[in-house]
C-alpha cells in the first residue's frame, strides 16, 4: 500500500484517514490529513522541526493522543507542520514534525481544529498496510 | 432510521420506547420533513444517552440535531447525581459554553447603510479572527486563575464592558464552581493569547437589523422594533475549553469501566458525577465556562471600540448572552418533585420560562432570550423560553440551523470569493481571511434555520419574537 491520506464525510466536521504500510506511515499519513483540514499540506515548508513523544494504554488512544499532540503544537505555536517522521515501540509514539508559522497570506487557513475526538476512531490493519482514522472537531 | 420506526406523539414530537440497553426514551422534536433529513446517527447517539447511568425523563433531541460526539449535537440530558448520574465531556463538546451574545445599537437600519463598509473594515481590523490570530491581551499565571474564576464579571473588572452587561449574561457572567487547579498547563497555555479573538469555523460576529416582529410584547420587553439593528457575537472558550475537552474525553474513556459504566460506544466517555474524575472536570468545565463568557465580554468591548471610531452616536446595550454547550446543575420539577440534575445541553440553548428567578428582572416576565443564529447570508431568530419548555426539554432549546452537508461537499460546489461576491450584491459584506473558510461556511451548507425555529415553536420550546437579516459578517 502507498502511504496516502484522505477526508471522509462528516456532516459538522471532518473525517480524516490516513494509510500506509506500516502503522507508523498511517500515522504519518493522518497527520498530514489533518494538515489538510486547515491549509494545502505542499504550500507548508519545513522551515523548523520539533519533536513529540505521547503513549497510552491501546492504538486508537494513541491515534487520538498523537493528533491531539499536533494540535496542541499548532494551537500553542502558531505553526502548521507539512511532514512528519513517527515511530512506534508497543503504545510509545515518538515523532518529529517539520513545519512553519502560520503565514496568513500564503497558507490562506480554512478553520482551526478544536479537537481529535473518539468519534469513528480506529487504526485497522489490512492485508496490505494500516489506516487510522478519527473525526477532528472544528 | 426511518419515520416508521418512531411514535408521533403529535405532529412535532417523535418518541422512540426504551429499548435493549436504554433506560428513557428518547425524544425528538422536528417536524416530518426534518426528522427525515437528520443522520442515522442522531437517532443512534440519541438511544445511546439514553442508556447511561442516571438519566431522567428522556434523551431528548432538537430540531437541528445532528452527528456529534457521543451526544447529538442538539442533545439535551439531565443526571440525577443521588442515582448514579454521569457527568460526559462529549455531552458539553470541545468547544465549552460555546455560545451568542445581541447586543442593542440604538441604530435604525438607515443610519448604518451608508457607513457599513467603514464598520466592516474597522470590526475586522479590532476583533481578531481566523486560524493563528492572537488577541491583544496576555495573561500571566495570576490573571488567567482571575479569569477562569471570574469570567465576564473578571472582564468588567479590568474594563473590557460596563457592570450592567453582567446582568444580561447567564449565571450573571460568573459561573460558580470553576476550579482552575484541575485547568493543565497546556489548557492555560493554548488560551494565553486567546483572549478576546474569535476564532474561526461557524464563529462570527455579524451587524443585523429586525425585519420582523412575531410578539410584541416580548419583543417591548426586549428591547427591540422593526428596523433596529443589533450585533451578535458567536464564539466560545476557544483554545482553553478545547483542550479542557480533549484531556477530560481520553480521561472517561479510560477509566468508564472502573466504575461499571458500559459505554455503547466510547465516544460517550463519561464519569459519575460523584468520582474524583467527575468532580475534577465540572470544576475544569465550569472554568472553560468563565472563559467563554469573558471572551465574549472582551469581544462586546472591542465592538463597542469599533462602533466609536465608525458610529458615534450608537449606544450598544447587551439583550442577552446565551451558551450553548454546557452542563449546569439546575432545579427542574420531575413528577411534582424539585430535583437538583446535571443539564447537559450539546448544541442546545437554554431557555427558562417566564417567571424563572434565574432570568434578569427586565425579562422575567416574558421568559429568557434564546438566541439563535444563522449561516451568514441566512436569517437569524430571537425567541423566548416558554413554560411548556420546562416539561418537555428541561426548558432547553435549539441553537441554531445545524449543517445540511459536509466541509467538503461545501468546498466543492461553492467558491468562497465566489459567495463573496454574491452576498454583496445582497447588500451583505463579509470580511474573513480565509475564503476557503468562507466556501466552507457556504449559507447553503446548512439546513433551513427558519424550518428549525418553527419546529422548535411549534413543539412548544420557545416563541418566536423577532427575526433578524445580516448586514454584514466577519467570519473566523
Amino acid at each position: 500500500m502507498d502511504p496516502h491520506w484522505r477526508h471522509f464525510e462528516h456532516k459538522a466536521d471532518i473525517g480524516l484517514c490516513g494509510c500506509g504500510p506500516t502503522l507508523a506511515s498511517a500515522f504519518e499519513q493522518a497527520a498530514l490529513a489533518l494538515t489538510a483540514v486547515v491549509t494545502e499540506p505542499q504550500r507548508v515548508e519545513a522551515q523548523r522541526r520539533i519533536e513529540i513523544r505521547c503513549q497510552a494504554p491501546d492504538i486508537e488512544l494513541l491515534l487520538y493522543d498523537w493528533l491531539n499532540a499536533v494540535i496542541l503544537q499548532m494551537a500553542t505555536r502558531k505553526w502548521l507542520f507539512g511532514h512528519s517522521q513517527v515511530a512506534i515501540d508497543g503504545l510509545q509514539l515518538r515523532a518529529t514534525l517539520w513545519g512553519e508559522p502560520v503565514a496568513a497570506a500564503r497558507h490562506r487557513p480554512a478553520v482551526e481544529p478544536k479537537g481529535a475526538t473518539l468519534t469513528a476512531l480506529s487504526v485497522e490493519q489490512l492485508p496490505d498496510g494500516w489506516c487510522a482514522r478519527c473525526v477532528v472537531d472544528v | 432510521m426511518r419515520r416508521a420506526d418512531l411514535e408521533q406523539v403529535d405532529r412535532y414530537c417523535w418518541r422512540l420506547a426504551p429499548h435493549g440497553e436504554m433506560r428513557v426514551p428518547a425524544i425528538f422534536y422536528a417536524s416530518a420533513e426534518l426528522i427525515d433529513g437528520m443522520d442515522d446517527k442522531v437517532f443512534e447517539q440519541a438511544v445511546n444517552v439514553a442508556s447511561l447511568p442516571g438519566i431522567v425523563k428522556a434523551s431528548y433531541a432538537m430540531p437541528d440535531a445532528h452527528w456529534g460526539y457521543g451526544f447529538p449535537i442538539g442533545g439535551v440530558a439531565a443526571f440525577d447525581a443521588e442515582q448514579g448520574g454521569v457527568v460526559s465531556a462529549g455531552g458539553v463538546g470541545f468547544d465549552i459554553s460555546c455560545g451568542v451574545r445581541t447586543l442593542h445599537t440604538g441604530l435604525q437600519v438607515q443610519d448604518v447603510q451608508s457607513s457599513k463598509r467603514l464598520l466592516a473594515d474597522e470590526l475586522y481590523r479590532t476583533v481578531p479572527a481566523g486560524v493563528g490570530s492572537t488577541g491583544h491581551i496576555s495573561l500571566n499565571h495570576k490573571e488567567m486563575v482571575a479569569m477562569l474564576k471570574g469570567g465576564a464579571r473578571w472582564a468588567v473588572g479590568q474594563g473590557f464592558g460596563w457592570p450592567e452587561d453582567l446582568e444580561r449574561t447567564e449565571e450573571q457572567g460568573c459561573m460558580a464552581g470553576a476550579d482552575p487547579k484541575r485547568v493543565s498547563a497546556d489548557a492555560r497555555r493554548r488560551q494565553r493569547d486567546e483572549m478576546g479573538t474569535l476564532g474561526s469555523g461557524n464563529h462570527y460576529l455579524e451587524l443585523q437589523w429586525v425585519t420582523d416582529i412575531f410578539d410584541q410584547s416580548i419583543a417591548d420587553a426586549f428591547g427591540l422594533a422593526a428596523g433596529d439593528v443589533v450585533i451578535t457575537i458567536h464564539c466560545g472558550s476557544r483554545g482553553l475549553g478545547h483542550q479542557i475537552g480533549t484531556e477530560f474525553l481520553r480521561e472517561m474513556a479510560i477509566t468508564a469501566s472502573d466504575f461499571g459504566i458500559r459505554l455503547p460506544d466510547r465516544e460517550l466517555a463519561c464519569a459519575p458525577i460523584h468520582s474524583e474524575v467527575g468532580e475534577h472536570y465540572l470544576g475544569a468545565m465550569r472554568a472553560g465556562i468563565n472563559c467563554a463568557l469573558a471572551n465574549r465580554q472582551i469581544i462586546t468591548h472591542l465592538v463597542r471600540r469599533a462602533f466609536k471610531q465608525v458610529l458615534p452616536q450608537a449606544r450598544l446595550e447587551l439583550l442577552y448572552d446565551v451558551s450553548h454547550n454546557t452542563c449546569k446543575l439546575e432545579s427542574h420539577l420531575i413528577d411534582g418533585q424539585q430535583r437538583q440534575l446535571y443539564v447537559h445541553r450539546k448544541g442546545a440553548t437554554r431557555a427558562f420560562g417566564p417567571g424563572h428567578p434565574g432570568l434578569p428582572a427586565a425579562y422575567r416576565q416574558v421568559g429568557q432570550p434564546v438566541l439563535i443564529g444563522g449561516s451568514m447570508g441566512t436569517c437569524s431568530y430571537v425567541l423566548a423560553g416558554t413554560s411548556e419548555a420546562e416539561e418537555l426539554s428541561f426548558s432547553s432549546a435549539c441553537h441554531g440551523a445545524g449543517r445540511a452537508m459536509s466541509r467538503r461537499a461545501a468546498l466543492r460546489q461553492w467558491r468562497g470569493r465566489q459567495l463573496v461576491d454574491e452576498l454583496a450584491n445582497r447588500g451583505i459584506l463579509i470580511r474573513s481571511p480565509s475564503m476557503r473558510g468562507v466556501a466552507e461556511e457556504a449559507p447553503g451548507a446548512y439546513k433551513d434555520v427558519t424550518e428549525v425555529v418553527d419546529a422548535a415553536e411549534l413543539a412548544g420550546l420557545a416563541r418566536k419574537v423577532a427575526r433578524l437579516e445580516p448586514l454584514l459578517c466577519v467570519k473566523g
